[in-house]
């Protein structure tokens, strides 16, 4: 590209106050642009509660405690159960994709030879670009009937973990549940806390993996004392963007969670619900009020994921990281 | 355990496992597996896959500790469970790519793609998705006529203008953006567009929010790149009397272009497939409704939703076609992005 050519010679000295001026412009024009993002977010604040108002004065039970959601009826309805199947689900996510995800960083960073890990580091990506509509569909038809067997499984020999116990019957009793949706939200929080951990893990001194191996370490020694210690923040805020992601993901567990409004923790019993889903699913049915209760419900989640991410990223500044990823 | 005290009791002559060794193991280890399922009740491919994993993990790490000592066994263990993570992110990309392309595969016909919904009745297995590919793309590209200029305006204040306190905390408001749930986003077109300003249901209204999902994506990248396009270069056109305004649109942007191209092109692919937004502020239509300002509009996404839920075989027929298209849409996008970026000088590290 030759790049310096163009419009330089277009520029004598003489237009030097116009060309000031073109610089105040711009760079207000720019400083709009920024200032736009602070208003965006503020905006998002601000008409989430004006519209969350009206079904806050009028339901007749306690928001924070409820465990029915009736907003246009009864006018009873509450987020208790909601946020509980919220932060179930993602706990259980985070325990099944983690392990995965920094196993598959390490693999690619530090086993694979380097273009194999770059390749293999797209198709990690790759995860991540699956439209959530697509997993949903796939879980529904494909992993759900797929999971049973795991599931009759993990309640036969872990049942007494209260987690896994529960009502339990024959195979068809188990169908739509927490467990499916935590499965699925594993799934697409994996790439993301991947991709992260591998940046930060690629970000090493590689001195200090040369020093290690010097001393006669193992890989696996090298590891432990080299890569993961100084890549801890960076690897604890990546998990905290997974929690996020799968705190806030609507779609996908809409079409594989049970919809019910109970606080149970047996993940495998058919049930469970989550505020984003629960949104997804009641929307198309709910009158003024309804729409104003599902708000309330999605300003407590905005709240929730805010929370989140302002600590992820306060620990990945704080670390003095960059972290820059495509598959956040 | 430190490094140093294995060291002292490993000599150099200790004995080690080749690899001839352990690949005997590993096969042994299957055709172990093999028999416990033909004696034992136990069956299923999926069962055998796991208990084969197991069985070789156990068998290898058994050997290493009684040949080699344990930290070598621990070593193996840890190179063992690094690639099963690896099989284990793969196989789910395999099983949904895959599993898409095999359901989908026989309804995606040129009569799908080139069809609405107008007129299907229920119990008609014609109809496509003409009418939703239209609606899909006619947001995406909205969004992106108000997304990319913003988000390389805001990109430009961050590099080039913002090195003060204000600057760092839209970097820092960016990053966090990039967490917004794509329903809150929704929600909130549906507050402010939809119920305060009284707009109704549009594809515009989708596009709003689309647009807020995509901003951040876009900020990002093309801050990274622009941070890529070498001082050398701006110093010179400084030097031959260039304004700053014009340094960054006719030096660096362009210098920049290629990468920018490419963050773009990777966040249509990540918002193009948002239901969450589009199922609450623009509704849905099985007629070809190309004008995105007013009225209900169909979209690719919500298709496959409403197909999933349905109760119809025929709609969850056409939902997996459609979900075949998005993600062909998607892997397109994606992989012409990661083509562009070989031919990235900046980037190319």
């Amino acid at each position: 590209m030759t790049a310096v050519s163009p419009g330089v010679d277009a520029v004598p000295l003489r237009d030097a106050r116009s060309s000031r001026r073109g610089d105040r412009v711009f760079s207000g024009l720019t400083l709009t642009a920024g200032a736009l993002v602070f208003a965006l977010l503020g905006a998002i604040a601000i008409f989430l509660v004006v519209k969350a108002l009206p079904a806050l004065q009028h339901d007749k039970s306690s928001f924070w405690t409820t465990k029915i959601w009736d907003p246009d009826g009864t006018g009873r309805y509450g987020v208790a159960a909601l946020v509980f199947g919220t932060v179930l689900s993602s706990l259980l996510a985070l325990v099944m994709a983690v392990p995965v995800a920094l196993g598959v960083a390490a693999y690619t960073v530090e086993y694979a030879p380097r273009r194999l890990g770059r390749f293999l580091g797209y198709l990690t990506d790759m995860l991540a670009a699956v439209p959530s509509v697509v997993y949903g569909l796939w879980g529904l038809f494909f992993l759900l009937p797929h999971l049973i067997g795991t599931q009759v499984f993990l309640n036969r020999w872990a049942g007494w973990i209260p987690l896994f116990g529960g009502p339990h019957g024959d195979v068809n009793t188990f169908s739509k549940s927490v467990f499916g949706a935590s499965v699925i939200l594993a799934i697409m929080v994996l790439p993301i806390i991947a991709a992260i951990s591998r940046e930060v893990i690629g970000q090493v001194d590689p001195a200090q993996k040369e020093a290690a191996l010097a001393l006669g370490a193992t890989k696996w020694e090298m590891l432990r004392t080299a890569v993961f210690p100084p890549s801890r923040p960076g690897i604890v805020s990546a998990v905290m963007l997974g929690l996020g992601r799968a705190l806030g993901e609507t779609i996908a567990v809409a079409l594989v969670i049970g919809n019910t409004f109970d606080i149970s923790a047996h993940v495998l019993t058919p049930g469970g619900n989550t505020i984003a889903a629960n949104i997804a699913n009641r929307f198309g049915e709910a009158g003024s009020i309804g729409v104003s209760a599902l708000i309330a419900s999605g300003l407590v989640l905005f709240v929730i994921t805010l929370l989140v991410n302002l600590l992820a990223r306060y620990v990945i500044y704080r670390s003095g990281v960059e972290e820059r990823s495509t598959a956040v | 355990m430190t490094a140093g005290t294995g060291l002292r009791t490993r000599s150099l002559s200790s004995r080690s496992l080749s690899r001839p060794v352990i690949g005997a193991a590993v096969v042994g280890a299957v055709a172990f597996t093999f028999l416990l399922f033909a004696v034992t009740p136990l069956q299923g491919v999926a069962d055998f896959l796991v208990a084969a994993a197991v069985i070789v993990v156990a068998t290898v790490t058994g050997l290493t500790l009684a040949v080699e000592g344990r930290r070598r066994a621990v070593d193996r263990l840890a190179t063992s469970g690094a690639l099963l993570a690896l099989v284990l992110t793969l196989l789910p990309l395999g099983f949904t790519l895959g599993y898409t392309a095999y359901r989908g595969a026989s309804r995606f016909t040129g009569s799908f793609l080139t069809h609405s919904m107008a007129g299907v009745g229920p119990l008609s297995a014609n109809g496509g998705v003409y009418h939703a590919i239209i609606g899909t793309l006619e947001q995406v590209l909205l969004a992106s006529l108000i997304a990319v200029p913003l988000g390389l305006l805001v990109a430009i204040y961050v590099t080039e203008y913002g090195r003060n306190i204000f600057g760092t905390a839209i970097r820092f408001l960016i990053d966090v953006m990039t967490g917004i749930p794509s329903i809150v986003a929704g929600l909130f077109v549906l507050a402010f567009w939809v119920l305060a300003l009284h707009k109704g249901f549009s594809g515009f209204a989708g596009s709003l929010a689309l647009a807020i999902l995509e901003l951040p994506i876009v900020v990002r990248s093309a801050e990274e790149m622009i941070r890529l396009v070498p001082a050398a270069l701006r110093e010179a056109s400084y030097a031959l009397g260039v304004p700053k305004w014009k340094t960054i649109l006719r030096i660096v942007l362009p210098t920049a272009a290629t990468g920018i191209t490419t963050g773009v092109m990777l966040a249509v692919a990540r918002v193009i497939g948002e239901t969450a937004p589009v199922l609450l502020v623009v509704g849905n239509n099985n007629f070809i409704h190309t004008n995105p300002f007013s009225g209900p509009q169909a979209s690719l996404p919500l298709y496959v939703f409403q197909g999933a839920g349905s109760s119809s075989s025929l709609d969850v027929d056409r939902a997996w076609a459609a979900a075949l298209t998005l993600i062909l849409i998607v892997v397109v996008l994606y992989v012409a992005a990661r083509l562009l970026t070989r031919r990235n000088s900046l980037a190319r590290r």
